[in-house]
């Protein structure tokens, strides 16, 4: 809203005419969906425009910044050949059907030509698509040359390969630009409007506005809630919209990018030190024992993640230190810093897979914390059939959820599927802390981190989540102290000292905590943010001041090289930093506020917020430059020097926020031949962590399932693929079972496009607001809104309860009936769009059906993510 | 007396998210409707209803989507947050038997709990249904703008919790500066149909809540042209104090019918 007031357009692209459509500039209304038919043709709008094609702006930036004139594999077919709508390279799968995929592609035919992005050989083969990552792999068949005495420092010098080839004129067809040109040249305005249902005249509009506030003088940014993932092709549409935003050069500028609105407080957070997985800490891959991906030794593992190009050439440094944290003194570079006791992992264990491996009786145990899947989950009456074979359930939560009453509430108890005395999960539940109850901190979207600290006490016997794992992790320790099995000394030797000690008052900023503030049994949580921040091996209280400091001889402990830097100094902690920019400061960053990973940049990428130059691109996006006549530091007076020889040196990079770049590197630099890291790119190569320091417009490695984002239908969707003969995305996950059916296409039993959601009022499954009576009161119960044509035909009246079905479930509803909500016109076809919050239960205040009873397991090929943003149903009277 | 404080609801900046009527019943330990065990209303997404004695703040829900045409071109959602207006005539204050209604320093009415004996004689004699008996006091309970807040220097629950500033608080007079800048800026975006409602003393002599609005006040369900009690009453030095009190009675009977044939209307225009 204050953009709004300060003269932005606001665009609000949904199947429904939502609170943010009241107050948006315009609404462009699409099926569920549809959204990368949506965005492609904007893609093609802007590819046509006469001001884009002339523009110095747009050409210069598409130009430099992009691997737009790049040229690509000859062997590459695209989907628009024969309009097939799949790429060259899919085959059939023939790994573990546990990991869902119905087919893969080989991507070796996709790769630069001259010089392969990385070709990660048969990128799906592992049934860990998640596993990988964009920016690393190797050619499967020329594996580098590194032996057991390979000293590490010297490996990413072994990967180094070939620059690509280019054609900076954009004339050769096999050009990235060309590529992504005839890609999209079928997404006209018509074609959008048959696919998506939302009107031409709208959709220009839409088109135009974009268009007309990106350039020089102005930068669009892209904000989506994380329901964009949730679809069978969701990554593909987040880097469609990626995509849009290179050609439009709204990327590394002030007011530009693609944010993720997150469902949660700190998902960022939870993914930079994840609870996924296939990552480890940083974003670098979770090791493997998977056949296709050679994770053998801590040197495999090294030569087949790391990049010889780029800010990833350090991977050695950040997974030495990494490993570090993990085993202390223990890890030495005899045993590999103890790589061989880290966990591997050798399938997708995301949370679909292990739900089905649950319901077959392969899990024993769960913890369950802070999530509650008897309602949050897919296909939940699936999920809560699973959690009835386990032996041993632990919840820990504020109120006795779904998920830990299952055993004798749940729907299928009620309706006799299951009887509680045929059970045998032991349930035991813990009470939690809320969050205002400890200390901790909040990573927003943008990467801020954000230290709150405690205000009440919990009440009764409510622990936090830090002293759980604290007290679970010593019993753990205590219980392996004299195991002599080799698979015992991953825990036997995990560095766990987080207790309060001597120690303690100094990073408490001189504090002494005391009973009240810590009770006992809490560990000191600056001693976890110390390790994340990482500290000289040989003594803790030497902090690191930035990851620039990593070593990869063992020297350095760091669990997470990207927050390294937040914690500069024992009582120093940069997430307490509460300085914002007074209004008259023009640079209006709040470098003071919080610390943004990494190295507390704003902007990742900013160097493009600089002409190739090294000029503003304008006055109005000022934000960082080139100063050729800088001889120091103008913050600290400190002088610049070379970081090798110490040498004096004239020239930076200076600016409001911190430059996402080398500090002294000219825009003129050329890399000499055989250089490694970010030396390997030019002054005018802004994207860092990318293998050519370009934005990518065609992903030559990374994604499995296309270079280019392609519409496909949904799995359940009531119409055929308007654009291909591939009617979904080809290398999806399904998990077929029986009770986890789909309808076919155009299914007359199920003919409702439904979507669900969440409402302002109430967060996730309902625990921390339907249990709260004013909460509860505003949105009391579940309701499935329908439009006023849909309750015509079906003689519903609003506020009737009604009767919703898919293959896997029917629930009941009460009919919200809102103009709100519409049918679109899909490819001639006049279809009804339904959509329901999800989030109600059996327990709480107020209560409720569980709609994802209604949703089926399907998952996105990269990173598994459901579909339960688009399916289909049906609608009766009850 | 301090300077007349006050509400400024721009609804134009609401986004609907009910965190006003929240805050409000959190600082204010209103209760929730049967304990939370509340029913939709089939309205939109306005579940509360209306402003009453546990409902001091209320957020209206207004579609205006002709369904006729498909695409739903000129779509509308108005959304208000609505409170008491602290009238500058305040009925409600002006038909008090006990007293219990007082005008504060702040220029704003507050009922006083301790004195109210619970006559309703307040709840019809608004011409904005504000005023309810809580069930908890069995007493007459609206907005009281906070007053507790405000004698400590702090602004109210509601404003402070407002995401957007669509409630701002402040002295009258900032306000209405900000309000009629407001309404030029959206008159310069074309947006002419922005007007604003109780900003003069046309409306019972001035409301010190006040709003801006897109649509006639009656969609929002304001009165065009609110009466106060004291209009029903004849002129002084006729009659009796018995029949003053008659006519009074009479006037409030008369009154109370309006506004029941007001509310009957408006619900058929939402129907």
């Amino acid at each position: 809203m204050k953009a709004k007031l300060n003269g932005a357009k606001i665009i609000h692209v949904d199947p429904r005419f939502t609170r943010t459509s009241a107050l948006a500039n315009i609404h462009a209304p699409i099926r569920a969906g549809s959204d990368i038919a949506f965005l492609g043709g904007i893609i093609n709008y802007v590819l046509n425009d006469k001001r884009w094609q002339t523009d110095e702006f747009f050409q210069t930036y598409l130009k430099t910044y992009t691997n737009a004139a790049t040229i690509i594999n000859k062997d590459f077919k695209d989907t628009e050949d024969g309009e097939s709508g799949v790429f060259s390279g899919l085959m059939e799968y023939t790994g573990d059907p546990m990991n869902g995929f119905v087919g893969e592609y080989d991507n070796k035919s996709w790769q630069y030509e001259g010089g392969p992005a990385q070709d990660q050989g048969r990128s799906a083969a592992t049934g860990q698509s998640g596993e990988q990552s964009v920016e690393s792999g190797q050619e499967s068949n020329q594996q580098p040359q590194v032996k057991p005495d390979t000293p590490l420092s010297d490996i990413p010098k072994l990967l180094l390969k070939p620059a690509p080839n280019r054609d900076e004129t954009l004339k050769n067809p096999r050009c990235v630009i060309n590529i992504v040109r005839r890609h999209f040249s079928r997404y006209t305005p018509e074609m959008v409007e048959r696919v998506t249902g939302c009107p031409q005249e709208r959709f220009i509009e839409v088109a135009r506005t974009l268009l007309d506030n990106s350039g020089r003088e102005r930068t669009s940014a892209f904000a989506y809630a994380v329901g964009w993932t949730q679809h069978s092709y969701g990554c593909q549409m987040i880097g469609c919209c990626a995509l849009l935003q290179l050609l439009l050069g709204n990327i590394g500028r002030p007011g530009g990018g693609v944010m993720a609105l997150r469902g949660h407080a700190t998902i960022q957070g939870s993914t930079d030190i994840p609870t996924l997985y296939h990552s480890i800490h940083g974003y670098m891959p979770h090791p493997s024992a998977a056949k296709a991906k050679k994770h053998d030794t801590l040197r495999d593992y090294l030569a087949t993640e790391t990049l010889a190009k780029s800010y990833w050439a350090n991977m050695p440094k950040f997974m030495v230190s990494y490993l570090k944290s993990m085993y202390g003194d223990a890890a030495t570079p005899e045993n590999d810093f103890g790589y061989d006791w880290h966990p591997k992992i050798a399938g997708d264990y995301s949370h679909m897979p292990m739900f089905i491996r649950m319901a077959e009786g392969q899990v024993k145990g769960m913890f369950c914390m802070g999530q509650n899947p008897a309602v949050g989950g897919q296909n939940a009456i699936l999920q809560r059939k699973a959690l009835a074979k386990l032996d041993w359930l632990v919840v820990k939560d504020n109120f006795e959820h779904e998920t830990a009453a299952f055993w004798y509430k749940s729907p299928e108890v009620q309706n006799g599927d299951l009887k509680t005395e045929d059970i045998k999960t032991e349930v035991f539940f813990f009470p939690s802390a809320q969050v205002a109850e400890m200390d901790g901190s909040y990573t927003n979207t943008q990467r801020l981190v954000q230290w709150h600290n405690k205000a009440a006490d919990a009440p009764g016997d409510c622990r936090t989540d830090p002293w759980f794992t604290h007290q679970l992790a010593k019993r753990l320790k205590a219980m392996y102290a004299n195991s002599t099995l080799p698979r015992d000394q991953g825990i036997k030797n995990l560095l766990w000292n987080f207790d309060f000690g001597p120690d303690s008052p100094e990073l408490h900023q001189g504090s002494e905590p005391s009973e009240d503030t810590h009770p006992e049994g809490e560990p000191d949580i600056h001693k976890m943010i110390r390790e994340i921040n990482g500290y000289q091996s040989a003594d803790p209280t030497k902090h690191l001041k930035s990851f620039a400091e990593l070593k990869d001889d063992g020297s350095t402990t760091c669990a997470s090289w990207i927050y390294s830097g937040v914690y500069p100094e024992p009582g120093k902690l940069l997430a307490n930093n509460r300085q914002p920019d007074p209004p008259t400061n023009p640079a209006q960053t709040h470098l003071g506020w919080g610390f943004s990973w990494p190295a507390n940049r704003r902007i990742l990428y900013n160097r493009a917020s600089a002409d190739p130059a090294g000029k503003p691109w304008s006055e109005r996006k000022k934000y960082i430059w080139w100063d050729p006549e800088s001889t120091a530091d103008p913050k600290t007076g400190q002088p610049w020097t070379n970081a090798t020889t110490g040498e004096p040196v004239k020239g930076a990079w200076l600016g409001y926020d911190v430059p996402d770049f080398g500090r002294n590197k000219p825009p003129d630099y050329k890399p000499p031949e055989g250089a490694i890291g970010l030396d390997a790119h030019s002054g005018t190569d802004p994207f860092i962590m990318k293998l050519d320091g370009k934005g990518w417009l065609f992903t030559p490695t990374g994604l499995v399932d296309g270079p280019l984002p392609t519409h496909y239908e949904p799995l359940e969707s009531p119409v055929q693929n308007p654009m291909y003969k591939q009617q979904i995305s080809p290398v999806v996950k399904y998990w077929k079972r029986d009770d986890n059916a789909l309808a076919q296409v155009g299914d007359e039993k199920y003919p409702y496009v439904i979507s669900t959601y969440r409402l302002t009022e109430h967060h996730l499954t309902g625990v921390m607001t339907r249990w709260l009576p004013w909460l509860a009161e505003v949105q009391p119960e579940l309701f499935i809104e329908i439009s006023p044509e849909l309750a015509q035909e079906k003689k519903i009246e609003n506020t009737e309860m009604v009767r919703i079905s898919t293959p896997r479930g029917t629930i009941e509803a009460k009919a919200l009936v809102t103009g709100r909500m519409r049918p679109f016109m899909i490819d001639g076809k006049r279809i009804h769009h339904v959509g329901m919050p999800w989030q109600w239960g059996y327990q709480g205040v107020v209560t409720g059906a569980v709609v994802n009873d209604l949703v089926a397991l399907i998952g996105e090929p990269n990173v598994a993510i459901h579909e339960g943003k688009t399916f289909v149903c049906n609608v009766e009277k009850k | 007396m301090a300077e007349p404080m006050g509400f400024f609801t721009d609804t134009t900046v609401c986004i609907g998210c009910k965190a006003c009527e929240i805050a409000c019943k959190q600082w204010n330990q209103l209760p929730a409707t049967n304990g939370g065990q509340n029913t939709i209303s089939g309205v939109s997404y306005d579940n509360t209803r209306q402003l009453d004695g546990i409902h001091w703040r209320h957020v209206r829900f207004i579609e205006q989507f002709d369904t006729r045409d498909p695409n739903r071109t000129d779509g509308r959602w108005l959304l208000m947050s609505d409170v008491c207006k602290h009238c500058v005539q305040a009925g409600c204050l002006e038909v008090c038997p006990t007293g219990a209604i007082v005008r504060t320093e702040f220029d704003t009415v507050v009922i006083q709990s301790d004195v109210c004996n619970g006559c309703r004689a307040c709840i019809s004699a608004c011409p904005f249904g504000v005023i309810g008996i809580n069930p908890v006091s069995h007493t007459a309970q609206k907005c009281t703008l906070c007053y507790d807040r405000l004698k400590v220097g702090m602004e109210p629950a509601c404003s402070k919790a407002c995401p957007t500033d669509s409630i701002q608080f402040g002295t009258i007079s900032q306000l209405r500066d900000r309000a009629q800048k407001r309404v030029g800026d959206l008159h310069q975006q074309g947006q002419t149909e922005a007007y604003l409602y109780g900003a003069d003393d046309k409306i019972v002599g001035g409301l010190n809540s006040f709003f801006l609005l897109m649509d006639k006040p009656e969609v929002y369900g304001l009165p065009k042209d609110p009466q106060l009690p004291s209009r029903n009453l004849a002129p002084s030095g006729i009659g009796s104090g018995i029949g003053a009190v008659l006519v009074g009675l009479l006037g409030l009977l008369n009154f109370r019918k309006r506004r029941m044939d007001r509310f009957a209307a408006q619900g058929h225009r939402e129907s």
